[in-house]
């Protein structure tokens, strides 16, 4: 039982954190995928633009001396995911919007992600330096504690508390995206645009308003992505460039443009990572009469190092074998 | 008149002077050292020009192949570690060939079972246990062997060989990963590519930083030699720093020269040749160029391994110019995005405009931190004047101002000059 928990504990909670970080990531690519036609690789970085935002208002919040009964990074959430929503339509007016307006090719826009890529490390590197940062200066991680007494264990069940209103701010999301891409006019709009942008032009949508809501959206959820990246490990100007690969290897597993796909991939690929590098000797030791050879400590799949390797191999054999992702992608 | 001259020849003309500007101003010595690291970098933006430039291949691998091309030179001319001979090391290294070789033979075998009436889900399923054992008997051995290595001689050491061939080994290597990661992902689109490769040159820098049996990873490897005379070597003779400093870069940069200027001829007369003609019409329209009965995929790899070797050889004339080899040294931002930057830049798809970019932008990388320092101690020095207090560590945060510089200049780039400042020239509209 006690091995039963510690693996509940050790993967399916950081398995759904790490899902939920990937599937807010994933959403935005797939999304801006779906109606601008080009990966955007800047992405990550808005992330880590999102976690910086998110940080310079807690810290202020923070001197005020006001304490909240959650961290304060959830507490000043919103306002960053609007002040990131902004930047990100300043970044398509600065960077993107003459390059379409042009009709360069997606390929061209993708070059043009590295710019953005580029320019917005250099100025998160200026003005915060390269040190890692913690939203955890002030305040400390409150851990929430489940006694299994009633169901024969002797180990608690923990999570942090800011691990569970990661996993809840998720799901509220999520459901918010998709009552939005269901029941409103714009969210209909921006599904017709991915589908088949010439013919939702010519009936009449305003295209130019819906790529702003794509912006928003992203922006808005890559903010969300990093807060709680940062906020489940640490702060770093290369802090999301690390999760970048992971999280294209979601949106591509879930289908590029198809934000449930994304959905699905994020969750597909966090606990794929986190399966592969879990320390399987603890669940095999129990069982070490009936298993022929010795079950030794450091038992995993892949070593921790490679964790990276762990959503690459899946993203190739998801190409190989269904380029169009789990559900149907778009194909540009 | 401005008009008369051609584009090409007025910007290298600028960049000459630029050169010289330097040269006066921070010494001779300095200069060189400047050249031959933009030598390097103009032999890898050439190979991304054979890639991207040619053929329309993305690679944002090019970290990984730089990486592999700096450890391939540390392994052939590193002078040999007896430590590692005279172990059981190399006895245990090739119990785990051994063991490879027996993987290998499980999966093939697994992947014939349809000769046995295996068919379907069930073949699939046996396939995947096969990999599944391969890659357990492998571990088997290989783990104890390099925990052994580690332990008792560090690392294997290299060969003790002249570093020519460490560059040509660096390139070799390059091609051949390039060979594999070609057969795997050139199918895919070219997003799909872009996201692939980036991914294998992170997998590479993992492998390369943990393989410590191999690399010694972290601890990094040094002293590398040259393939001229270091500046020691005069200093030993009796000659004083600076102008043996001046001999050892100026041999290394004539050594830099003849390359570059070898490879640059082989290329031009590729791309003016039939083979270049071929390779523009499967990049613009490979649809015309597959109905006309070109082999797409087999010269898409072809053109991927072969700038995937410039790339090599480029990555280990770095390290062994620089003398260490430092896994953590290496980062997308600086070796994959800038080498972006420089193609862009000079104009992909114009050996030329790929020259001018690698010399330019390295200058321009160099040159951004100190005038960065210097803007910085003027708004500094402003600032405390009213009274706001100096700006902190100027000296770091100039450092990371190159970044900031290098992502303006691309995103002006695309935006005014989409084809780069010498770009690609057409055959047909003369």
């Amino acid at each position: 039982m006690d091995q039963l928990i510690f693996f509940f504990n050790k993967v399916l909670i950081s398995g759904t954190v790490l899902g939920s970080i990937y599937a807010l990531g994933a959403i935005g690519v797939t999304l801006i995928f779906g109606i601008l036609r080009f990966a955007h690789f800047a992405h990550g970085d808005m992330m880590t633009m999102g976690a910086f935002v998110a940080f310079m208002l807690a810290l202020a919040l923070a001197t005020t001396g006001v304490s909240f009964p959650v961290p304060t990074g959830f507490v000043v959430l919103p306002l960053a995911m609007i002040i990131t929503a902004i930047i990100a339509l300043g970044l398509d007016k600065a960077f993107y919007a003459p390059l379409r307006k042009r009709g360069a090719k997606p390929v061209i826009l993708l070059i043009a992600s590295i710019g953005v890529t580029l320019v917005i490390q250099g100025l998160i590197r200026l003005f915060f330096g390269v040190d890692t940062r913690s939203f955890f200066e002030h305040e400390s991680k409150s851990i929430v504690r489940i006694a299994t007494g009633a169901i024969g264990g002797t180990r608690d069940i923990t999570f942090t508390q800011p691990q569970l209103l990661m996993i809840i701010l998720t799901v509220v999301l999520c459901v918010a995206l998709h009552f939005f891409l269901t029941r409103t006019r714009l969210g209909k709009a921006m599904r017709a645009m991915a589908d088949n942008a010439d013919l939702a032009q010519v009936s009449g949508i305003n295209t130019a308003l819906v790529v702003r809501v794509t912006w928003i959206i992203a922006g808005a959820l890559a903010c969300c992505g990093g807060t709680m990246l940062a906020l489940d490990v640490s702060l770093t100007p290369d802090l999301a460039f690390n999760i970048e690969l992971s999280i294209f290897a979601a949106a591509i597993v879930g289908g590029l443009g198809q934000a449930y796909g994304a959905i699905a991939g994020g969750f597909l690929i966090g606990f794929a990572e986190t399966l592969a590098v879990f320390d399987w000797s603890v669940l095999l030791k129990p069982l070490q009469p009936i298993i022929p050879f010795q079950v030794n400590a450091g038992l995993s799949l892949v070593p921790t190092e490679y964790k990276l390797t762990v959503s690459f191999v899946i993203l190739v054999i998801v190409l190989l074998a269904r380029p169009t992702g789990i559900f149907k992608g778009a194909s540009s | 008149m401005i008009g008369r001259i051609p584009r090409p020849v007025a910007l290298f003309a600028a960049l000459a002077v630029l050169i010289l500007a330097i040269a006066l101003t921070s010494g001779v010595p300095y200069t060189t050292r400047l050249l031959v690291e933009a030598g390097a970098y103009a032999l890898i933006v050439l190979g991304l020009n054979i890639q991207w430039g040619y053929g329309g291949l993305f690679n944002f691998g090019i970290m990984g192949f730089l990486m592999v091309g700096g450890a391939s030179v540390t392994f052939i001319s590193y002078p040999l570690n007896s430590k590692f001979w005279n172990s059981d090391g190399p006895m245990l290294l090739g119990r785990a060939l051994i063991a490879a070789l027996i993987a290998t033979a499980i999966i093939l075998a697994a992947r014939q079972l349809h000769r046995l009436g295996v068919k379907g889900v069930l073949k699939s399923v046996l396939v995947a246990l096969a990999w599944f054992i391969g890659y357990i008997v492998f571990r088997s051995q290989m783990d104890p062997a390099t925990v052994y290595i580690v332990q008792n001689a560090g690392f294997v050491g290299g060969l003790g060989l002249p570093v020519v061939f460490g560059w040509a080994f660096g390139g070799a290597v390059a091609g051949g990963i390039a060979y594999i990661i070609g057969r795997i992902c050139l199918g895919l689109r070219s997003d799909y590519l872009a996201i692939a490769t980036i991914g294998i040159s992170e997998i590479l820098r993992q492998l390369i930083k943990n393989n410590q049996w191999l690399t010694r990873g972290t601890l990094t490897v040094s002293p590398i030699k040259w393939p001229v005379p270091l500046p020691q070597d005069y200093q030993a003779m009796g000659v004083d720093t600076q102008t043996s400093l001046l001999y050892a870069r100026g041999g290394f940069l004539l050594v830099v020269v003849v390359v570059v200027a070898l490879v640059m001829f082989l290329l031009m007369r590729a791309y003016g040749g039939p083979w270049g003609r071929m390779m523009r019409a499967i990049r613009d329209n490979y649809i015309a160029a597959d109905s006309m009965g070109k082999d797409i995929k087999a010269r898409q790899l072809e053109i991927f391994v072969l700038g995937s070797v410039l790339i090599g050889i480029g990555g280990s004339i770095l390290v062994s110019f620089t003398q260490i080899f430092d896994p953590n040294s290496y980062q997308t931002i600086n070796h994959t995005f800038f080498i972006w930057v420089m193609i862009i830049v000079g104009g992909a798809g114009n050996n030329w405009g790929a020259l001018f970019g690698a010399l330019f932008i390295y200058i321009v990388w160099l040159l951004s931190e100190p005038l960065a320092q210097a803007l910085f101690g003027g708004i500094s020095y402003w600032s405390s004047h009213i009274g706001w207090g100096a700006i902190p560590d100027i000296e770091s945060r100039s450092l990371q101002m190159r970044v900031f510089v290098l992502g303006l200049v691309i995103s002006v780039a695309l935006r005014y000059a989409p084809r780069g400042l010498i770009p690609e020239t057409s055959q047909t509209s003369r």
